[in-house]
């Protein structure tokens, strides 16, 4: 018998903090696997957020750099220029990419920053408690929007990847979701396609992963996809918001 | 070294940068500094180097901490109020342990404040560049050579110690224009053993990083943190003296206002005051030797800074009650003259002579 | 033949594995909790594994390896 499927090598041994269930443990698997597919973790560089996955610097074999609460697109930048051969990433949360790092997103994008961006959106804030983030649903409660998120108050989520996909120096914006085996399969093309991205210099990639908070939702595991599925798929629709890896850097 | 040329504090500073092996840096615009990123705009693309606009001082601060985690000498120049905005950043820098130069060529504050030349900083330069307990390595040149100079030193002992490094300057000696000569160049080459730059599958992964959530390790890091500051407050306090060893009056001064004083002290000489000028090099470490070496021969010191009274805490602290320290300043952008520290140091002397 | 391989130790017993597995082999043990306090996964039907690998797809927490 042979492995046909099995850890990644670009996955430490620490095992993962994640709550049961937390799709952020997906997601990370994924990226692991892109990198090592593509032989870039040598020279690859992982920025890991504030957020839930903060620790992501001690479960990615690449070096990897912690950065201030929403600034990873900024490291990344710094990073990136520093190492023009390198493969940058962030792996950021919907509160550190959406609401306080929104600047710094925004603007590595327009820039055309040679840079893969890892967006896990789940609708929530994780780490704290269950807040409501940029990302939560009209109606969604959280800890902070206990009668639901009204939208008159509150304002509506940001959809992140239509509204990047207008920036010029986007190469490559896709939405993709881990609910189900084959949409993990999706997610994973899309993903390595983001980097491929990146090495062909191409310019600024960004990936939106819907995922799942089981915890904060107070639902199981497997109710938590399903409410991704009846909920965040409607508002948040998957897709390829914009390609153009077709074109040369530089023209639009 | 380089031929004399004539150059602006702030265009001297950044080619002094580059000599040093600076090739990345990120800056936003804001006044009094904007020679600075605009000499940058200027020299980076011609050898390769990076000089990026970034979307706020936030992000610039940032783009250091990323690349100067990569390895390479990163650099970010602001004023006042932006260094106000890049402290989140700094304090990550220091707790991660990296080195880099940031330059606040200083306006009057608070607030959007002026922008005429201040001191008014050196709080926030020595206790309050960002959360938690850390030290940056504060230089304070009084002209533009030693603009050029300090940049180097800078690097060096930020490197030496893997501590981000302040180039405090101000208005003035951002604007004015002096003869300078360069060091030979720095010729950057391979990365630091820590850096992270890609482990090409040769190393364990680096990882920079300033949480601990464990209590008792994150007490270690910042013990550890700090013996490296005792010897930095052991070996590297400069300062420059001008007539103090028999001086009964120390004016301390740093910057700009250290050249109004060493007026003053001329001219008190002249009328027959043994009058002295220290003028701190370094910041933090504080210059607390030198300091304490005249305290058996002094019969006061007098903190002069274009601020309401920021140093004047340090000189008190050294001095420690020994003799009488005093404070003579100017705020809000208006610079001292020289009479003005004269009269001072003669109110202080009082009928003593 | 295929086998699907669940390190037991750190499982946290979240059941996507049980709830993807097409033939229905696997599920959460009922007799006994690992050291972190959670029932992990077995396999219940070893014979009826098909190797299709998507338990260890869907593992957050990279606990399954798949052999065929």
């Amino acid at each position: 018998m042979a492995m046909v499927y099995q850890k990644s090598k670009m996955l430490t041994d620490a095992p993962l903090h994640y709550c049961p269930g937390c799709t952020h443990g997906i997601i990370h698997k994924l990226v692991a696997e892109s990198l090592e597919e593509l032989e870039a973790g040598g020279r690859a560089v992982g920025v890991a957020p504030v957020g839930c996955s903060v620790m992501a610097y001690d479960y990615f074999a690449c070096d990897m750099v912690e950065a201030p609460h929403g600034r990873a697109p900024a490291i990344a930048t710094g990073l990136k220029r520093a190492l023009p051969e390198g493969v940058i990433f962030t792996y950021q949360g919907d509160g550190d990419l959406a609401a306080i790092g929104t600047a710094e997103t925004v603007h590595a994008a327009t820039r055309g920053e040679n840079i893969t961006v890892i967006f896990v959106n789940n609708a929530i804030y994780g780490m704290t408690g269950g807040q409501m983030a940029p990302t939560t649903l009209p109606g969604q409660v959280t800890q902070t929007t206990p009668y639901g998120r009204d939208v008159t108050t509150a304002g509506f989520p940001v959809r992140v990847c239509e509204m990047l996909a207008t920036l010029s120096g986007v190469a490559y914006a896709e939405r993709v979701s881990v609910d189900t085996v084959p949409n993990i399969r999706k997610a994973k093309a899309a993903i390595k396609k983001a980097f491929e991205t990146q090495i062909a210099k191409k310019g600024f990639s960004i990936v939106e992963v819907l995922s799942t908070c089981p915890t904060n939702w107070g639902l199981t595991p497997a109710e938590a996809l399903e409410w991704l599925r009846q909920n965040m798929m409607p508002y948040y629709p998957l897709g390829v918001y914009q390609d153009r890896t077709g074109n040369e850097r530089g023209v639009f | 070294m380089s031929e004399r040329v004539l150059m602006k504090g702030n265009e001297a500073m950044a080619e002094a940068a580059i000599r040093a092996g600076c090739r990345h840096f990120f800056g936003y615009p804001i006044t009094p500094q904007t020679e600075v990123a605009a000499y940058m705009s200027k020299k980076m693309p011609k050898i390769g180097g990076t000089y990026l606009q970034a979307e706020s001082e936030i992000a610039a601060i940032n783009m250091v901490l990323g690349a100067a985690s990569a390895g390479v000498r990163a650099m970010t120049s602001s004023s006042s109020p932006g260094i106000s905005l890049k402290t989140e950043g700094i304090s990550y820098i220091a707790g991660s342990d990296l080195p880099c130069l940031i330059v606040n060529v200083e306006r009057g504050g608070p607030g959007l404040g002026g922008i005429q030349p201040a001191q008014s900083d050196y709080w926030q330069a020595t206790r309050a560049l960002g959360h938690g307990d850390f030290h940056v390595l504060v230089f304070a040149p009084s002209n533009v050579q030693e603009v050029v100079d300090l940049v180097f030193l800078a690097y060096d002992l930020a490197e030496k110690y893997r501590m981000p490094a302040m180039l405090l300057s101000d208005g003035l000696l951002g604007q004015m224009m002096e003869p300078v000569s360069f060091p030979e160049p720095v010729e950057k080459t391979g990365k630091p053993s820590w850096a992270a730059c890609g482990h090409q599958d040769l190393r364990p992964h680096n990882v920079i990083n300033s949480l601990y959530l464990k209590a008792d390790q994150l007490e270690r890091t910042v013990v550890e943190r700090f013996a490296r500051y005792a010897q930095v407050e052991a070996r590297e306090q400069r300062c420059q003296q001008y007539l103090c060893d028999d001086a009964d009056y120390i004016v301390v001064a740093f910057g700009a206002t250290a050249r109004v004083s060493q007026s003053a002290v001329d001219t008190l000489r002249a009328q027959g005051v043994k009058a002295g000028l220290l003028r701190p090099v370094t910041l933090w470490p504080f210059p607390k030797e030198a300091i304490r070496s005249h305290i058996p021969h002094a019969k006061g010191f007098l903190s002069v800074e274009m601020s309401m009274g920021q140093m004047v805490d340090d000189v008190r602290l050294t001095v420690e009650g020994k003799v009488p320290v005093g404070f003579f300043g100017r705020t809000g952008g208006v610079i001292p003259r020289p009479s003005e520290v004269v009269e001072a140091v003669m109110k202080m002397a009082g009928g003593d002579r | 033949m295929a086998r699907a391989i669940i390190d037991e130790r750190i499982c946290k017993g979240c059941g996507l594995c049980v709830g993807v597995c097409p033939k229905k082999v696997l599920r959460l043990a009922t007799d006994r909790m690992n050291d972190k306090g959670y029932n992990p996964a077995e396999v219940i039907d070893p014979a009826g594994c098909i190797g299709c690998a998507m338990c260890g797809i869907i593992c957050p927490d990279s606990a399954i390896a798949v052999e065929k």
